[in-house]
């Protein structure tokens, strides 16, 4: 049974619950500005129609009544008959509106579902990857596949219900006035119970089906912990201990799981029956009513008689039934208001925001040798100290085009109108950058690093040490505290961030690849890439050789993150996907990590050529990796420790000296 | 299927037959509640006196209350019944997953593993609920109905003699067309789901590519997709509704309209006002229990793949078992291979390991080197019967392993793999895993030995910090020495180490390396690694290249013999020391 403190705390979740609910109907609504109401006004139509036949039944009852001692069924007939083409057409009215709206309903769930979906998944690609970093992923999942199936069920049976039976029980009531007002009075009693009933059980049941979602949740967090050290269960001979702990998990869910379905199945028989009670009451106080002649209060001023009492009993029993139906759904919208909350939470998370203006354009001119010889152009390179090295051109001296030609250039707007072209040459600059993921927390301290076109910069140092930070700060995943990054010598703050990232190849450790081909999957760093492009890149990466040796080669379908293949295999996949983008600068953060020394080697070659006039960023264990690096940054704790080329950093027989002379441990 | 299934009923068996039982009751009783109220009325109409009224109002009460009785316990006994079927399916699932071999893990995903306890389950469990209750209670209801109806309303139930037929053949052309079509867009549904975590788990790479606006498009499409294909399924099933409607009001009409001309011709002799109400609600049953039926048929169609894909894991056999009369005792740490030959699977077409002959004596430090794919941990492997040979035999102490218990064999074997796991709970926990009886003086022995001590020492809570799931908050370094240290606890007549001092640094892997010499000189030592500075002073090196033994002696010897050896060594001392 629930404490007090427990109730207060769901008070306050559920009022969010339930504008959450109110924030769905506005939605259907706005998603569907004809097709919403005019569904509801068929179903309350068919619900309304389907209420009426009591007042039918009621007349030709009374039809009956008036002959059935005469036994003259030809005097009857033409009234009785009367009465049911009336009914006839009306049923067939509420058929025709019942068929209309369960198609518009069905049309109209899996449409509401879809753009809710697209609306989540939009903006869930326009989030930080802050978020991504500090949201389990499978909460993240939950909601496309928990939430949104709780919202299905809202929409396409919760909501029909409640308008449906709420109509029934709204017209029934209407009728059962015009009918008999004392009779009314007392189902009015059985309503009291109902309700009551309703809230302790259907909210118990509520209760507990949330708290069975929270127990699966924990039991499917053991059971991944559990698989993922299978094998070592089974090398420690484990099994018994980790047996036990699951049972105790397991049983946790049993009794929350039992709990919920067992309030959520009695609330049918306890409202059934609160149903059948009162019709047996109805029934007796009619006939006390009828023996008693006692007097009749209606809207309709009949007297009281038993072709009001039988019609009556019916709709008691209709009345009954429907309330039932909206009890049942209780449990539905509560679950429902729950999940809803959730999704409008991720909804209304604040996306990364852009404010850069400064974008890359393809332009006809070749412009790379610009750095090369600076005086060639009209315009400035100013090498003195303060200036990041920038080259600014005139416009005149540059042609935009939409075409892909090979050569780009930064497209600059100024505030005072003018418009300058900065070639993309991919000179990376941070100045005395400090940045923190938590307030307070600082992960890096006055990091400055200068790389210019052509150079490899190798980051070394422990764990934490804030070596991939460096590589989430120069592609903006995370925005700096204070410092200075420029690019090509703009601030990167003004450089639209699909262009920024457009222009830095990243590979990651933990390759991501995605469901499909080889191909597409190394296509995915340019779209417009050919075949022969991405097999280029490929050769590149120095994977050409193993996709040849699968299956479908190039054709060779990959599934669920590319588990046919081995993590070496993977990265080189990476590698192949950030040479066909072709940027100028590559950060690659422990790419090769995975590929043993021997195969590395043998990569080396093309990964040489892939680096080629290039600015690169490494980031490795392996000093061999790095070894060859125009510059290697030591991090420690978020300070460069040291720094200079291998051989300068090994003269000094500081850290990485004792790094690399194996007496010092990283990680 | 089904019967696999059912046997995991167990204790729960008893709550479910008496669910079914109450329901018997609980029908039995809501059949006869029209007739009685039926004659109520028809009693209240022809004024008979008020004390059989009250009387027959009474009877029906407490026929009411009978009923809560029997449905409210139903309920009760229902969801016991089915949740703790569910409860014991999911025990039984993980006890088969215990005794699975590493053969078995392989074939299966952790992640679909999870799927089937969670997910699958919860759909089994929905099914076997809805069976107990109403697959039971729908036909019975149906039937007492019928049988009622036909009693009562004599040629009135001729109306069910058109609509019964009519509404199963309407149902079963619904349920028909709508199965496929939903199996369909499920998988698909499943499909979207995947691509979806794709999508989140790769964040990085779409932001770093820009491909934000692709997936968009991808997604969109993907989603509309699914939006049709489940919009034609649904609303194949929308035409239930109206179906059933259509019957209902077809009874109505029939009813009223035979059912007045029967009273007004008989003047009120054959039936009366009273029947015509009951048969309405006779109708209107009768017409719901063939939904209800339809309804769970169509339900229990579509949990048969969840079904399906518990029952694969309930049925899948160990694919080690224990021998039958088993040696319980593992006398020395002697380790021969005899022409050994290991595939991962029958239907592999190549070799893991081929022709291995290898011959270790007890207390010998044995390094094996090699690249990626050569064979190195799968050549381990054999040693505690992870996986058991294609060919040859593997020996421990003279015998084969498949003569020995199998966890007096892995006791006696201790490997620390090399994708080594922590368990959430405190390092005291997780160290207890190698010897749960392990005292605190022999705990700290092992993490001396392991190099250990100092860096837990080093922390605030010493023995009792809590690891976190997969072990993140300690560095890799210190992780696999706690794993070592965790071995060691085994006080094993073997020890594997497969790469697990990668992340260690050369100072303290070599005073490991010296603890183990000084220490656990009796121990057999086997130590695969990357690094030859880890093997170089073992009394024997292998190198493994293909699947086979390459080369084979000390290292003076390889650095003359083996070309391969020589690369690396080369390799590793002037491209620098693997450090990481």
């Amino acid at each position: 049974m629930p404490d007090k403190t427990d109730n207060r705390n769901s008070g306050a979740v559920l009022k969010q619950n339930f504008s959450s609910l109110g924030r769905v109907i506005r939605k259907l609504f706005g998603y569907y500005p004809k097709l919403a109401p005019l569904t509801v006004f068929c179903i309350l139509f068919s619900a309304v129609v389907s209420s009426i036949p009591s007042l039918f039944v009621q007349n030709v009852l009374a039809v009956i009544e008036k002959w059935y001692r005469t036994g003259d069924w030809a005097a009857a007939r033409p009234e009785i008959v009367h009465y049911l083409v009336i009914l006839g057409t009306l049923y067939l009215l509420s058929l025709l509106s019942m068929l209309l709206y369960s198609q518009i309903m069905a049309y109209m769930t899996q449409g509401f579902l879809h753009k809710l979906r697209t609306e989540l998944f939009d903006g869930m690609q326009d989030l930080p990857i802050r978020y991504f970093d500090t949201h389990q992923h499978g909460d993240i999942m939950s909601h496309y596949t928990n939430d949104i199936d709780t919202l299905r069920q809202l929409v396409s049976q919760a909501f029909p219900t409640l308008i449906q039976s709420g109509a029934i029980v709204l017209a029934v009531f209407a009728i059962m006035l015009y009918f008999s007002l004392w009779l009314t009075l007392v189902l009015v009693l059985g309503i009291v119970a109902m309700f009551f009933v309703t809230k302790t059980v259907g909210g118990g049941s509520a209760r507990y089906f949330i708290r069975q979602q929270q127990a699966t949740g924990a039991l499917e967090g053991f059971v991944q912990e559990m698989m993922n050290g299978q094998k070592v269960i089974k090398v420690f001979n484990h099994e018994e201990a980790s047996i036990g702990d699951f049972d105790r998990v397991n049983d946790e869910l049993f009794t929350v799981s039992n709990r919920a379905h067992a309030y959520a199945s009695i609330l049918g028989p306890i409202m059934g029956n609160i149903g059948n009670v009162l019709y047996v009451v109805l029934a007796l106080a009619g006939g006390v009513f009828l023996l008693s002649g006692f007097q009749n209060v209606s809207l309709s001023g009949l007297p009281f008689s038993v072709s009001i009492l039988v019609p009556f009993l019916n709709m008691a029993r209709q009345f009954t039934g429907n309330v039932n139906n909206l009890s049942q759904q209780f449990n539905a919208i509560v679950m429902a208001g729950a999940g809803a909350a959730r999704v409008f939470e991720m909804i209304g998370e604040t996306p990364e925001t852009d404010e850069g203006y400064v974008t890359l354009v393809n332009v006809k001119e070749d412009l790379s040798e610009l750095s090369a010889d600076p005086n060639n152009v009209s315009g400035a390179y100013d090498r003195t100290a303060g200036n990041s090295g920038s080259v600014e051109l005139d416009p005149g001296s540059v042609t935009e085009t939409e075409e892909r030609t090979g050569h780009w250039a930064w497209r600059h707007p100024h505030t005072d109108g003018t418009l300058s072209y900065t070639p993309l040459r991919g000179d990376v600059r941070m100045l005395n950058v400090d940045f923190a993921y938590e307030e307070g927390k600082d992960v890096l301290h006055d990091v400055s690093v200068y790389a210019e076109r052509g150079q490899k910069v190798a980051f070394v140092g422990a764990t934490g040490a804030g070596k991939t930070t460096i590589t989430n700060l120069i592609n903006r995943f995370y925005d700096i505290a204070d410092g200075k990054i420029r690019y090509d010598g703009i601030n990167i703050n003004k450089i639209r961030k699909s262009d920024l990232r457009r222009s830095l190849g990243l590979v990651l450790q933990d390759t991501n690849l995605f469901t499909g081909t080889v191909m597409d999957n190394i296509r995915y760093g340019r779209l417009d890439a050919s075949d022969e492009d991405c097999v280029r890149a490929a050769k590149l990466a120095g994977a050409d050789d193993f996709i040849m040796r699968l299956p479908d080669g190039y054709g060779t379908v990959l599934h669920n993150n590319g588990t046919n293949l081995s993590q070496g295999q993977r990265q080189l996949l990476a590698i192949a996907r950030a040479a066909v983008a072709d940027p100028p600068v590559m950060i690659l953060d422990e790419a090769t990590s995975s590929i043993d020394t021997r195969t590395e080697a043998i990569v080396q070659r093309g990964m040489d050529k892939l680096m080629e006039g290039r600015t690169v960023f490494v980031i490795a264990h392996r000093l061999s990796t790095v070894m060859d690096a125009d510059v290697i940054m030591v991090l420690d704790h978020g300070r460069i420790i040291e720094r200079g080329s291998h051989e300068q950093l090994l003269n000094e027989k500081g850290t990485y000296y004792r790094l690399y002379t194996g007496a010092f441990e990283l990680e | 299927m089904v019967k696999t299934m059912l046997r995991s009923l167990r204790e729960f068996k008893k709550p479910a037959i008496l669910t079914l039982l109450l329901i018997i009751g609980e029908v039995f009783i809501e059949v006869l509640i029209p007739f009685y109220t039926a004659d109520l009325v028809n009693r209240i109409k022809a004024g008979a006196e008020m004390s059989s009224v009250l009387k027959l109002g009474l009877i029906l009460v407490l026929m009411a209350l009978l009923s809560l009785f029997c449905g409210g316990a139903a309920g009760l006994t229902g969801a016991r019944a089915s949740a703790g079927f569910a409860r014991n399916l999911r025990g039984d699932i993980f006890r088969k997953i215990q005794s699975f071999s590493f053969e078995n893990i392989d074939r299966f995903s952790s992640s679909s593993l999870v799927t089937r306890m969670t997910t699958d389950i919860n759909y089994v469990q929905m099914a076997f609920m809805m069976s107990i209750r109403i697959a039971v209670r729908a036909p019975l209801m149906l039937l007492f109905s019928v049988v009622m109806a036909f009693l009562m309303g004599g040629t009135l139930a001729a109306t069910f003699v058109i609509v019964i037929p009519v509404l199963v053949a309407g149902l079963l052309m619904i349920a028909k067309k709508a199965l496929p079509a939903f199996r369909a867009v499920f998988r698909k549904y499943d499909r979207m789901n995947q691509s979806i975590e794709e999508n989140v788990r790769g964040m990085r790479v779409v932001k770093g590519f820009a491909r934000e606006d692709h997936e968009k498009k991808k997604f969109a499409s993907a989603s509309d997709n699914i939006r049709k294909d489940f919009t034609y399924a649904e609303r194949i099933v929308a035409l239930n509704a109206p179906l059933m409607q259509l019957c209902l009001y077809f009874n109505m009409i029939f009813i009223l309209f035979v059912g007045s001309r029967l009273i007004i011709t008989n003047q009120g002799t054959t039936i009366d006002v009273g029947q015509i109400s009951a048969m309405l609600t006779y109708g209107f049953q009768i017409l719901m229990s063939l939904m209800m039926i339809s309804m769970i048929y169509v339900m229990l169609t579509m949990s048969l793949e969840s079904m399906h894909r518990i029952s694969e894991v309930l049925q899948e056999t160990p694919a080690l078992q224990n021998p039958a009369a088993p040696l319980r005792e593992v006398a020395d740490g002697s380790v021969d291979f005899d022409n050994v030959s290991f595939k991962y699977s029958k239907t592999a077409d190549r070799n893991a390991l081929s022709a291995i002959d290898l011959h270790i004596s007890s207390g010998q430090t044995v390094g094996i080197l090699g690249g990626t794919g050569s064979g190195k941990t799968s050549l381990i492997q054999l040693i505690p019967r992870l996986y058991d040979v294609t060919e040859g035999r593997v020996c421990v102490a003279g015998h084969d392993v498949r003569e020995y218990d199998l966890s007096m064999l892995r006791d006696a074997v201790a490997v620390v793999l090399q994708k080594n796991t922590l368990f959430s709970g405190t390092i005291r926990d997780n160290l207890r895993w190698g010897n749960p009886d392990a005292t605190d003086e022999e705990l700290e022995a092992a993490c001396r030995l392991a190099q250990a001590h100092d860096f837990i020492m080093s922390f605030p809570d010493g023995y009792d910090t809590h690891i976190e799931q997969g072990g993140t908050n300690v560095s890799g370094g210190q992780r696999q020495r706690l794993c070592i240290a965790r071995a060691l606890l085994k006080k094993p007549k073997i020890l594997i180490l497969d790469d697990s001092t990668s992340a260690v640094d050369t100072h303290t892997d070599a005073l490991i390396r010296k603890g183990f010499k000084n220490y656990i000189p009796e121990t057999t030592k086997i130590i695969i690694a990357q690094r030859v500075a880890s093997v170089e002073d073992a009394d024997q090196i292998i190198v493994m290249d293909n699947g086979r033994i390459a080369a084979r002696g000390t290292h003076t010897e390889l650095m003359e013999s083996s070309e391969i050896y020589r690369e690396i060594w080369l390799q590793q001392t002037r491209g620098g020391e693997e450090s990481a």
